[in-house]
């Protein structure tokens, strides 16, 4: 048994690997085996040796726990005393937390209007010209670097050297302040600047998703709106606004959604670049910190949900518009 | 660009030769070439690239010059040195060797257990007929809504009192688990577009569920399988929250993106080691990213403009 849980060496690591999946091969095979009779097993049958596993997962891995995390939200810090919605007054009403909150806020609104203006106008721009594939392979290379990575390398463009004869500036942006006369900044430090510093990181990933999305749109247009438009003199901004725009309004919101989910969610980049000090923490960061740095299960489980209450909107919304795309089609 | 008079231009002969494509690249260098336009595409383009390059530059410089110089000095005084990544991925403090094998043990299975399960589960919900099929389908769809958030807390409870806390089977079940309603609701798509004529003549044949699904269905789903492959491989590789949690305390487990996101916390100034480390996190998923590319870009399409 320990051989299974304990892996040290790499070999044994690559063994427990093959292992795992070969454990995993064998008992799907043997499922499926065992409802392969066919026209003497009933078809719910059949369906169950095909759906159980996945159902099974989902209803331990994620139902179960959800509604765990739920329940917890209303007892105390180690879970063995109920206190109603002691742990949601103190997120709203706690001054640390309501900074904790506004910040959300500041991600969740600018993050996907950016994000999705930034990847709309440079999709446009670069659609059909020469340069198409390479344009939109450095716009869309962040999306392979981990949130990790990407915290990693900004933090690089943030660095900060004290401003003294002699000491050179190693972070980008920086120097570009000491080139045009201005004292470099600690930016990372202040609230609330440094959350808009975050957010150009989580930018910076994102619009390559966006771009995707909003070019494979654009290319979707038919040609003959796009040639009558022309013909009737339309041009440049003019095309852009009220043809293209128009034309790709479904793909919009699915982007502006989309994003806003993942970046309500987002936990990576504030745990790596600043950890969630100097002000910088989201409802996500927190709950980590509550939930396993602090110990604070209760409080941690009642951020948890305030998360799963505020992703229920966003997608409410995007439900919404696509039953209303469907109904114009 | 304001108001251009309609005009009812005469449409030249010519022009009614070019083919749709050439007409549409016609338009688009007299779009690109307004000046502004050009400017703002460009300065997307090098803000996009600069920070990542940057960064592995840096990786490359010995770690004085680092510490000494913006990465910017090497175009004038090029000197490159292999030493940080000598040093992050076999020095004791670090071993990125170790980690870079915790994170392919940790994605494989967590890439080939989802889809596995995923593509037996959309086949059932697209072509057998069971009681409860409709129903079924839409709340597997709609737990997409539960951010991973929300199941950690009683997950890691779960894991320690069976004993399982701080080994692989935590990070492969978990991230199995996470990625099974995506993973269900994009096959499905995909499944729902092969022609029901196909199966059904499978099943004149006197084919069973089993035999159609692998003789007939598997074959045809190869690009939706590499789509979401890719997809789901990029996700558990740049994964913190789920390591973090579940092998957060463990070194014989824990993946390369939580001892980066760890060493830019203690050791924040040594770039040297920092900018090794992140690119070592980095590369696999490049790779990968830029030859799979094409499969990449039809599952995000799939899954965000169909959905």
């Amino acid at each position: 048994m320990q051989w299974f849980l304990e892996a040290s060496t790499t070999g044994h690591k690559i063994a427990l690997m093959v292992v795992a999946i070969l454990l995993f091969a064998a008992v799907m095979g043997a499922i499926l085996f065992a409802v392969d009779r066919p026209r003497r097993v009933p078809n719910w049958l059949v369906a169950a040796g095909f759906l159980g596993p996945t159902l099974l997962l989902l209803l331990v891995g994620l139902v179960y726990p959800a509604l765990d995390t739920i329940r917890g939200s209303f007892y105390s810090k180690n879970g063995s005393e109920f206190v109603g919605l002691d742990n949601y007054a103190t997120v709203f009403s706690e001054q640390s937390f309501q900074r904790v909150l506004l910040n959300t806020l500041l991600w969740v609104v600018l993050v996907p209007l950016v994000t999705t203006g930034l990847g709309l106008v440079y999709a446009y721009l670069v659609d059909r010209t020469r340069f198409e594939a390479l344009a939109k392979a450095l716009v869309f290379l962040p999306m392979a670097i981990s949130m990790v990575g990407a915290g990693v390398i900004w933090k690089f463009v943030y660095e900060y050297r004290p401003d003294q004869p002699g000491v050179n500036q190693i972070g980008l942006l920086n120097q570009l302040l000491v080139l045009v006369g201005i004292e470099p900044q600690q930016f990372l430090l202040n609230w609330p600047s440094n959350t808009f510093y975050l957010i150009v990181v989580m930018i910076w990933i994102q619009a390559g998703f966006a771009m995707t999305v909003l070019s494979a749109a654009i290319k979707a247009i038919p040609d003959d709106i796009v040639e009558a438009a022309r013909l009737d003199g339309v041009g440049g901004v003019a095309m852009f606004r009220y043809v293209t725009v128009p034309s790709i309004r479904p793909a919009l919101v699915v982007v502006l959604t989309t994003v806003a989910i993942v970046t309500l969610k987002v936990f990576d980049i504030v745990r790596t670049m600043t950890g969630g000090q100097f002000g910088t923490s989201v409802v996500a960061n927190e709950f980590y910190t509550q939930a396993f740095r602090q110990f604070n299960v209760g409080l941690g489980a009642a951020l948890a949900v305030l998360l799963f209450v505020l992703v229920i909107p966003i997608i409410a919304y995007n439900v919404r518009q696509l039953r209303l795309a469907e109904e114009i089609r | 660009m304001t108001t251009t008079t309609p005009v009812m231009a005469p449409v030249p002969v010519d022009e009614r030769r070019l083919t749709r494509a050439e007409r549409r690249a016609v338009a688009a260098r007299t779009k690109f070439s307004s000046p502004a336009a050009s400017v703002i595409a460009l300065l997307i383009a090098v803000l996009w690239t600069v920070p990542t390059l940057g960064l592995l530059i840096t990786s490359f410089r010995p770690e004085l010059d680092i510490r000494r110089s913006g990465w910017w000095s090497v175009f004038t005084d090029p000197t490159f040195t292999l030493d940080n990544y000598n040093e992050v991925l076999y020095g004791g403090g670090t071993n990125f060797a170790s980690l870079f094998v915790n994170s392919l043990v940790i994605t494989l299975p967590a890439v080939v257990i989802p889809i596995t399960l995923a593509l037996l589960a959309a086949y059932a919900f697209a072509w057998i007929d069971f009681p409860g099929r409709n129903i079924l389908f839409v709340a597997v769809f709609a737990l997409q809504v539960v951010p991973i958030q929300v199941t950690l807390i009683p997950l890691l409870t779960l894991y320690v009192d069976t004993g399982l806390a701080g080994s692989f089977w935590t990070i492969w079940l978990s991230h199995s688990i996470f990625a099974l309603p995506l993973a269900v609701f994009l096959l499905h798509n995909f499944m729902k577009e092969i022609p029901a004529s196909l199966v059904e003549a499978a099943r004149m044949d006197g084919a069973g569920h089993v035999k159609i699904f692998f003789q007939v269905l598997l074959p045809l789903l190869t690009p939706a399988i590499a789509a979401f492959s890719v997809f789901q491989f990029l996700w558990v590789w740049n994964d913190l929250l789920v390591a973090l949690t579940f092998a957060g305390g463990a070194p014989d487990v824990v993946p390369l993106t939580v001892r980066v996101a760890e060493l830019a916390g203690t050791r924040g100034s040594d770039w040297y080691l920092l900018a090794a480390g992140a690119f070592v996190s980095i590369v696999l998923p490049l790779v990968v990213f830029l030859s799979l590319q094409r499969y990449f870009v039809r599952g995000l399409l799939a899954g965000s403009v169909k959905g």
